[in-house]
């Protein structure tokens, strides 16, 4: 990965990117590897806040081994740049779920990358994608999922949803499916929306003020991402994490 | 409470009330009857702040406050409550959180210490009750899989808990059964017949005026006010027809 050069638009994984950041951080280390053992179940999180104006690029190559299971939550809300990958690759009878939120405002470009390889049969994956975009940010999710040809019986949803705070926001979510088995689930379904008017003016009308009743559609929109999260105190972080971010845009 | 003097709106470009004037003082229970079209509900969100709804011509002041020139939300919080012909449905907001939220940025804008989350609950166990709503539909998102008949109850059940100065009720008898309006007439009574409050109703119909009975009745037709008089004119009108009437 170290040798290649500087990525263009023209690829795919990187036609939404802010290059000029990527620059300053190139060339990128190796990334980390994940390997979960047959059978075994793990939970990771991931709050990517980097300080403002840095370029943060966490890339991860998971092997998920047969009857195991990966849980991975995502808060993706710091730097100019926030980019997180993954490579996933799973084994007969295994699962990979992953939960992500990006929540962005000023010029920030936040991204997640997601391909999901079912190399074997029966195995099942679920993303679950919220954005929140405001000001000038642009949140991209680029997610591919592989259906080698004998991962019969297959289960994999991408469910993506953005909201747009501003108009001057950008959102981009390209599920892409590749399926080369015959007896196969995969949903996939994309949205970017505004909020709710008519809401908010019930709300006011309640005597809500604006901040607060933004804020409550907001945590209603990303809530359900961290629902799985089986630690009590990982969930309060990233919770915490998105809570504060939303109220610097609302 | 609120004098509403040769108020002029528009939506849209087009315009809706042209010139109405009405005065509601406090302990007093009105009733505005009109055909569709007469500029009802437009009165209704036009006093609440709907965005736009715009003011183009007179004033309207509540407790001497010129209304607008607050904000909706400072509106409510001033004690302006606005009963909704269609409750806005709110999915992943639960009622409680919802209701919670609206009393304390009330409370905050009065300069008031926030309600502890027992004192709330209370509170809303005790609402509930009054409009014969169960507490677990409280605890499922606004409004979301209501029937008609349970959005109005629930739009009442808001109203006890906020508690507010003068209510502007929107068809609130729309929707409703026999005993649903019985229920959630009491209800109106029950928070709102008091001295220092007052209630605005907006209806098609006498039945509501059956049980929550008016001390005054107008008829708004073509965006202004054409007659008023007692509780006998809803009779009058029930009996004869708006076109007999505003004639």
């Amino acid at each position: 990965m170290t040798a290649l050069a500087l990525p263009t638009r023209k690829q795919e994984e990187w036609r939404y990117s802010d290059l000029d950041a990527v620059a300053s951080v190139w060339p990128l280390p190796a990334p980390a590897r994940i390997a979960i053992q047959p059978g075994a179940s793990e939970a990771y999180h991931l709050i990517q806040n980097a300080a403002e104006g840095a370029a943060a690029i966490h890339d991860y190559v998971i092997d998920i081994a047969d009857g195991a299971r990966l849980d991975f939550h995502l808060l993706n809300i710091g730097g100019k740049l926030g980019r997180v990958t993954f490579d996933v690759t799973l084994g007969r009878d295994s699962h990979f779920e992953l939960g992500g939120a990006i929540i962005g405002g000023g010029d920030q470009t936040l991204e997640i990358v997601t391909k999901v390889t079912h190399a074997q049969p029966d195995a099942t994956s679920g993303q679950t994608i919220r954005s929140i975009l405001g000001q000038r940010a642009t949140g991209s999710y680029l997610g591919s999922i592989n259906v080698a040809r004998d991962a019969q019986r297959t289960d994999a949803f991408q469910s993506v949803k953005a909201m747009l705070l501003d108009r001057t926001a950008t959102a981009n979510a390209k599920p892409e499916l590749e399926i080369f088995a015959d007896d196969v689930k995969c949903a996939h379904g994309a949205t970017v929306g505004e909020l709710d008017r008519q809401a908010l003016f019930y709300m006011a009308s309640r005597g809500m003020d604006p901040a607060t009743a933004k804020t409550l559609l907001l945590r209603s929109f990303v809530a359900g991402v961290f629902d799985g999260v089986p630690d009590e105190a990982v969930k309060d972080r990233l919770e915490a994490a998105a809570l504060a971010k939303l109220e610097t845009l609302v | 409470m609120l004098e509403i003097d040769n108020l002029s709106n528009e939506i849209d470009g087009k315009a809706i009330l042209k010139g109405l004037s009405l005065s509601i003082n406090a302990g007093e229970v009105h009733a505005i009857m009109g055909p569709n079209g007469a500029g009802k509900s437009t009165l209704a969100y036009t006093l609440g702040g709907r965005p736009g709804y715009e003011v183009t011509g007179g004033e309207a002041s509540f407790d001497g406050v010129n209304l607008f020139s607050l904000e909706p939300h400072e509106r409510a919080a001033a004690g302006l409550f606005l009963g909704f012909q269609y409750p806005v449905e709110i999915p992943g907001v639960s009622n409680l959180q919802f209701l919670r939220e609206s009393l304390n940025s009330q409370r905050k804008a009065r300069g008031e210490e926030p309600l502890s989350g027992g004192a709330f609950i209370k509170l809303a166990k005790e609402k509930a009750a009054l409009l014969g709503l169960d507490m677990e539909m409280l605890k499922r998102p606004v409004n979301v899989g209501f029937s008609g008949g349970e959005k109005k109850r629930a739009e009442m059940v808001q109203m006890g808990i906020l508690d507010p100065k003068l209510a502007i009720l929107d068809e609130t008898d729309s929707g409703l059964d026999i005993d649903a309006l019985k229920v959630v007439g009491a209800g109106i009574n029950a928070i709102m017949r008091r001295p220092d409050k007052a209630v605005l109703l907006i209806t098609h119909y006498q039945r509501l005026l059956d049980y929550v009975k008016p001390d005054f009745v107008h008829v708004l037709a073509k965006g202004r006010i054409v007659k008023s008089g007692g509780p006998e004119l809803a009779l009058e009108l029930e009996r004869e027809g708006y076109a007999e009437v505003v004639a």
